[in-house]
């Protein structure tokens, strides 16, 4: 592990963030989880264990962590295909997520859907579909019944960039605006959706500035600051659970590798790329560790990676010697 | 009320003021909206003469008169069911809208559909559909040829301000803005979406202030002002045409009717009605020509009878047009050469 | 003559199109720059310019929709869906302002809506629909659904030159995997017109798409034993042909339709039903249909297998029917 250069990007920790060391190294902890489960997604993929097409979160860890680690228990959760850390946070186990992309029976879904399309209500995650927005109306509705009986919970979830221009993300906000409901939703604005760089997509620098006009709290945040991150989450669930409507909040980020593993990502400029992976969020908040005096030796930050590689490992054998799902299960469940 | 000094400070105000011309025309458009949509909705409706449901824009005349009145020969338009003006305007006859109402195979529609669902693209005026929003991005497609073809003309979109709460109103603004096109959007905001006051269809009092958050510009004008409605659609339409983009005008107006001919309105606050009878947008713009000197009494009450005389003439002829042959069902789902 | 892949028709049918006529134009995510998700615009861009092959917003409302536009007043759109299970985010546009706009008033619509259908790619239960019948019973539409290379490139044309909107589902599983000779001429398919792409006198297996190979596959197979079929290809669903699938239907008075789309609801039941109304006295045996199962479509291979109808279902099939 190598620390700082001089004019490396440096984060800070917000001054209304409340956290003990535990939970710092939690957050280290899933965010490298999260990557090295990812390159582990990678490797399977290149030797054609993976059923159908491998997403990426490369570059965008702090964002999906960050905020997961903010929700309490009760709340509910909705991730997006680039949201598999606020997964692990959540209590997902790497397995899981490795026998959906290689399409085991021992998936949550047992083979029937891919990547993160599983959930589960007890836990509170909601699976999402592909179409992008398509949550945000159904998370409203979560949030509809949580202030309908009182809860003090909030309903989580995201939308990319692109996501912005949908019919679901209008009408979901909006809605939820109208009725006060407890949604928090994050723009990730990792700068391209597939090949469409935002210029495209949007007319306005900020997707936040769409928060004035439905009338709800909104936010940016530096979304490769894992601190930032928890701090304007944690704050946005305060607002919700008080009764004071949903939150938005723009986290600026990037998409570091292509929409899926099958896209070389050609037409995005190679200086942007470069100056982003400047930005790593990990090796920032690494360093910001160690600056701060809150990892106490190189041997125990190696000792997390080393844990991780082994869960890794394990995970990704016995998803190996797992079967696939038998076909009499194909007709099952379409009905209650 | 209306004086010459008032007047002129709202002149002042304003970067383009109608000439006297264009302020009679503009008026006898109001009025004959306002006789034709009273003599369906009050009359005709009543009577059993019409087919189906009837929507009226009561209240709002001065909005799609005074933005239409803009529209040049080859621009489209798309509105939506209170924009009786932009039909009268882009000359289609009261006859077949009279026609249309009474369900007979010379209204606008044939027979197929009924009251404001009407278009005829050889007056550049698109049908709108019930889906409320949809009319949006189709809009912007029609500038988007616009761009294509080199051609210098906008299309002119009309909602209300239930129907931004859908997402093809969302869809389509973005569409818009992110390619520049020229297109502008008018918001009828009279506050009640069938029963819907705004307060249950957004969190927010003005639906300009959504504009920021598209790139575009946005305004809040007095709708039932047709001075500040002409002033403000001109602004927006130059800017449109002169390649600066699509932009939204928030005309503030009230629906001095129920929802439709059936609505009895029985939730709307009586004060409301109260507060907006008095800024009729019709007797307010009589007023002021009255002041400037440029409208008798008399003239008015002749203007009156002239819009009556030809609603009558309408009505006479809509009634005996025929229905259509049950044989047509079928024709025109396709297209037949 | 060129030896073409099934995408490359499709692209070259668009590109000769927008070549001839300035009012063809290509609106859809990631069509312009990136080519397509599936690189059916590849090069496009390059070619015509940002006018005519413009990059959206996620906005399948707004796609379609401007298409309609743009089409009310001269043009000639081409939108494509990424993948075709998103149409369901602009079915409101097609259904009730595309197919409704010259039976209302008289204005037609002449959009392409396209878009990449079907399975067999480990896709999982979004990027795998048959879409059809979601559009079926909505007059006003036209749908078709090539299977070849040939049909490919005619029928895009036919789609742009069509004064009505067409659906045009084009199957993803045969972009690379079909690979033609094609003619250099311009030629057209006639939209309503189905394509008989094996004789026989025993048995019929009316079909489209993908599942035409697979016909083709078990025709193969049961010529061996005696049992020549007759494979008619669809090519449109919306018209259907009517004439041809009652001829094949009195031909051989045994009668198997197949198709990808589920079960329920399927265009299938509509064919059945024609057959049963108009040829009723000439089949000698009940008319079976050979569909997926009534679920949607799953993800890990055993499962989607299990879905897909495979050669050895129809010709189990067949077999049963021709011993009847």
């Amino acid at each position: 592990m190598k620390l700082s250069t001089s004019d490396a990007y440096t984060i800070e920790r917000p001054a209304s963030l409340a956290v003990d060391r535990t939970a710092l190294l939690e957050l280290y902890y899933f965010m490298v989880l999260n990557r090295k489960l990812e390159e582990r997604l990678g490797v399977l993929y290149r030797q054609n264990q993976v059923v159908g097409g491998l997403y990426s979160s490369l570059g965008q860890e702090a964002c999906s962590v960050g905020s997961a680690y903010a929700l309490e228990r009760g709340d509910f959760l909705a991730p997006m295909i680039r949201n598999l850390g606020s997964l692990l946070v959540r209590g997902v186990r790497p397995i899981d997520i490795m026998a959906q992309y290689c399409a085991r029976a021992i998936s949550p879904t047992q083979g029937k859907d891919l990547n993160v399309h599983f959930g589960s209500v007890e836990n509170g995650i909601i699976a999402p579909i592909s179409v992008v927005g398509a949550l945000i109306p159904v998370m409203a509705g979560v949030a509809l019944e949580m202030k309908m009986h009182d809860k003090p919970q909030v309903a989580l979830t995201y939308i990319g960039d692109g996501g912005t221009s949908t019919t679901d993300f209008h009408e979901g906000i909006n809605f939820a605006a109208v009725h006060k409901l407890p949604l928090i939703l994050i723009i990730e604005n990792n700068q391209y959706a597939y090949s469409t760089p935002a210029r495209l997509q949007f007319a306005v620098t900020d997707l936040i500035d769409r928060a004035v006009g439905y009338g709800c709290y909104g936010e940016i945040v530096d979304g490769n600051n894992v601190l930032a991150v928890l701090d304007v989450v944690r704050r946005a669930r305060a607002r919700c659970v008080a009764g004071d409507g949903p939150v938005m909040i723009e986290a600026k980020t990037f998409r570091r590798k292509g929409h899926a593993e099958h896209d070389d990502a050609g037409y995005v400029p190679r200086e942007l790329l470069a100056a982003w992976e400047k930005k790593d969020p990990i090796d920032a908040y690494l360093r910001w560790l160690f600056a701060n005096n809150v990892a106490e030796s190189e041997q125990e930050i190696a000792g997390i990676n080393t844990d991780i590689t082994a869960i890794l490992e394990a995970a990704a054998d016995e998803v190996l010697a797992a079967p696939f799902p038998d076909p009499s299960i194909a007709r099952e469940n379409v009905y209650g | 009320m209306a004086d010459r000094q008032t007047l002129s400070a709202h002149k002042a105000r304003f970067a383009h003021v109608p000439d006297d011309k264009t302020k009679l025309e503009m008026l006898h458009y109001m009025k004959l909206v306002r006789e034709i949509e009273d003599r369906i909705e009050r009359k005709l409706y009543r009577q059993g003469r019409i087919v189906g449901g009837v929507y009226v824009g009561r209240g709002q005349e001065a909005i799609s008169v005074g933005t239409a009145i803009h529209m040049l020969q080859d621009d489209v338009v798309a509105p939506s069911h209170r924009d009786m003006g932009v039909f009268l305007m882009r000359g289609i006859s009261p006859r077949r809208i009279i026609a249309q109402y009474m369900g007979r195979s010379t209204g606008l529609t044939r027979g197929r559909d009924g009251n404001m669902h009407m278009g005829d693209m050889n007056h550049n005026v698109i049908a709108f559909v019930s889906h409320l929003g949809d009319n949006v991005p189709v809009a912007a497609g029609v500038a988007l040829a616009f761009v294509q073809r080199g051609q210098k003309n906008v299309a002119l979109c009309y909602n209300g301000e239930g129907a931004t709460s859908r997402g093809d109103w969302h869809e389509g603004l973005n569409f818009a803005a992110v390619h520049k096109l020229p297109v502008v959007f008018f918001i009828n905001n009279n506050a009640y979406a069938y029963s819907t006051p705004l307060e249950l269809q957004m969190a927010i009092p003005d639906v300009a202030m959504r504009a920021p958050g598209y790139g575009m510009p946005g305004e809040i004008v007095d709708g039932n002002d047709i001075v500040a409605v002409y002033d403000s659609a001109k602004r927006a339409i130059d800017l449109a045409r002169s390649g600066g983009g699509p932009s939204l005008v928030e005309y503030k107006t009230f629906r001095m009717t129920g929802h439709s001919a059936h609505d009895d309105a029985g939730y709307v606050p009586p004060e409301l009605f109260e507060e907006w009878k008095l800024k009729d947008p019709i007797v307010r713009f009589e007023k002021e020509l009255v002041a400037e000197g440029v409208l008798t009494t008399a003239r008015i009450d002749e203007m009156q009878r002239e819009c009556e005389k030809i609603i009558d003439d309408a009505v006479e002829w809509g009634e005996q047009q025929p229905f259509p042959a049950a044989e047509e069902v079928t024709r025109d789902v396709y297209y037949e050469g | 003559m060129p030896v073409t892949t099934y995408i490359d028709a499709i692209k070259d049918g668009i590109w000769e199109e927008m070549e001839k006529d300035n009012r063809v134009f290509i609106l859809g995510e990631d069509v312009g720059q990136y080519g397509g998700a599936f690189k059916v615009t590849k090069g496009m861009l390059d070619r015509f310019g940002p006018k005519r092959v413009i990059d959206t917003p996620i906005s399948e409302s707004a796609i379609v929709g401007a298409a309609i536009g743009a089409a009310l007043v001269g043009m000639r759109p081409v939108a494509e869906m990424q993948f075709i299970d998103f149409i369901s985010c602009g079915f409101d546009q097609i259904v009730n302002f595309a197919a409704k706009c010259r039976y209302r008033w008289g204005a037609g619509v002449p959009i392409v809506v396209r878009g990449p259908c079907g399975g067999g790619v480990h896709g999982g239960p979004f990027h795998s629909q048959n879409v059809e019948s979601y559009f079926f019973n909505v007059p006003g539409l036209k749908i078709v659904c090539p299977s070849t290379a040939y049909d490919a490139k005619g029928l895009i044309k036919a789609a742009i030159r069509d004064p009505d909107p067409v659906l045009y589902f084009e199957h993803k599983y045969l972009y690379r995997r079909i690979k033609e000779d094609l003619p250099t001429e311009d030629f057209v398919v006639p939209i309503g017109k189905a394509a008989l792409r094996r004789a026989g006198e025993d048995i019929s297996i009316i079909t489209y798409g993908a599942m035409v190979y697979k016909a083709l596959e078990a025709a193969e197979e049961l010529a061996k034993e005696g049992c020549e079929v007759e494979v008619l290809d669809l090519r449109s669903i919306l018209p259907l042909d009517e004439e041809a699938i009652l001829a094949t239907a009195k031909k051989t008075s045994k009668v198997i339709v197949l198709h990808e789309a589920t079960l329920t609801g399927g265009p299938g039941g509509e064919v059945v039903a024609r057959i049963a109304e108009k040829a009723f006295e000439f089949l000698d045996g009940p008319i079976v249909r050979i569909a997926p199962p009534d679920t949607p479509v799953p993800y890990s291979p055993t499962l989607e297998e299990a879905f897909l109808p495979q050669t050895r279902d129809i010709v189990a099939a067949a077999r049963k029917l021709a011993a009847y």
